[in-house]
């Protein structure tokens, strides 16, 4: 099954970069910083996130530290599914 | 001549008449090199129409220059008020047309209503709403909520999602467009150029609706901070209560100050931030300069940027291809 990393790195080439190939989205690279997205793109990504995973991203986790890279969203997904997957058990 | 001290003291001080020199040839040059004869400007009541209409009749004299008062039903009926009083003041020509028709033949309410309902189910007849930004200055992304009342005035905000979101903005939109087109229909019939009311602070952020409020032939005082906006407005003679008011967009229909809707902070301290980041003052001045941390400083140059990303296709012209 692919990793989150690569899953997002899918959505971003096809629906941000139009599948074009000249830019490099490595996992540790900031998307912002890359121009890749803005407070719009943020949306975006946040609906995908939310579609994909099945997860609530709060207000307070719209941050760069869980979504500025493939590497940091991977690691936020983790967490938030855990946190999920907890509390249905508790 | 200013001393080195005053400069620095207050780096956004103006000199009033220079500038209205300036302005006032370059509206000149404008008409003659678009071979018009004179300008039109949509009056608001807010201080930037205000100020071009004086600017444009300063340079051109009133009779050359046609002020439209272009409201529509969820209009503030203050602001029209403001609007008649600038005019008045000014002793500009007016017409005023009332947007209401046109916006509804769109359906600039009734796609804004849809996709406000997706939002809030039970919002209808008698509810308001507005869209708030917020985030970057708590080290978020910039993300919306949408604000509505109830008849009863009970407030309800959540969190816009993408789809919502743009379609709310695309709809209001229709609203600075048809305006523009009201504009340009003028200036075609009077054969005038159209004047652009942006300020420093709009124009920098992407405060504008990229071919509504945004279009115009000339912009008269998009280099000017707000705070030499209000300077100039004083030295013009736009009418106190015109000063007083506290800026707005009147483009939703809950009251809505720009500084709750788009900038992040007051426009004196917005127009310090703009002009140190330009300076390449480092985040510590700034924080100094208008009260804050180190942190909050940064993160308000970092939200600066940040608009000025989202916002720059605003700015750009149609691509050519092959370069042409």
């Amino acid at each position: 099954m692919s990793s989150v990393k690569n899953q997002v790195r899918d959505y971003i080439m096809d629906n941000f970069l139009m599948g074009l190939r000249d830019v490099i989205v490595t996992d540790q690279a900031s998307l912002l910083d890359l121009g890749i997205i803005d407070s719009t793109g943020v949306i975006e990504l946040i609906s995908f996130l939310e579609e994909t995973y099945g997860i609530r991203v709060e207000d307070a986790e719209i941050v760069p530290d869980n979504l500025d890279s493939l590497e940091a969203i991977e690691r936020y997904v983790a967490r938030k599914t855990f946190e999920s997957a907890s509390s249905l058990t508790a | 001549m200013r001393s080195r001290e005053q400069t620095e003291a207050d780096p956004l001080a103006l000199d009033c008449a220079r500038a209205q020199r300036e302005i006032a040839e370059s509206i000149k040059e404008a008409i003659v090199r678009f071979r018009r004869r004179g300008a039109v400007v949509a009056v608001s009541g807010g201080v930037d129409s205000a100020v071009c209409c004086a600017l444009a009749a300063r340079a051109l004299g009133s009779e050359r220059v046609l002020a439209l008062l272009l409201p529509e039903r969820e209009s503030s009926a203050d602001s029209e008020r403001l609007a008649r009083k600038v005019v008045a003041a000014l002793g500009v020509p007016f017409e005023r047309h009332d947007i209401t028709a046109a916006l509804e033949a769109m359906g600039c309410y009734a796609r804004r209503d849809e996709a406000v309902r997706a939002v809030v189910p039970e919002y209808g007849p008698g509810w308001r709403n507005k869209i708030t930004i917020s985030g970057g200055l708590v080290g978020q992304f910039n993300h919306f909520h949408l604000v509505t009342a109830s008849p009863d005035g009970t407030r309800m905000e959540r969190r816009l999602g993408l789809k919502e979101y743009l379609q709310i903005v695309a709809a209001t939109n229709f609203k600075q467009r048809t305006r523009k087109i009201m504009e340009y229909y003028h200036a075609d019939r009077l054969h005038y150029v159209v004047i652009g009311t942006p300020n420093k602070l709009e124009y920098d952020q992407g405060f504008f609706v990229k071919n509504g409020d945004g279009a115009a032939d000339i912009k008269p005082i998009a280099h000017l901070y707000k705070s030499q906006v209000y300077a100039l407005a004083r030295d013009l003679g736009v009418p106190d209560e015109v000063l007083a008011a506290t800026p707005t967009s009147d483009t939703y229909t809950l009251p809505q100050e720009q500084e709750s809707f788009y900038f992040a902070l007051p426009y004196r301290e917005l127009d310090t931030a703009i002009l140190y980041l330009e300076k390449g003052r480092p985040a510590s001045d700034l924080a100094r300069a208008i009260g804050v941390d180190d942190v909050t400083a940064a993160r308000i140059y970092a939200d600066i940027c940040a608009k000025r990303r989202t916002t720059r296709y605003l700015h750009e012209p149609a691509i050519l291809v092959g370069g042409a």
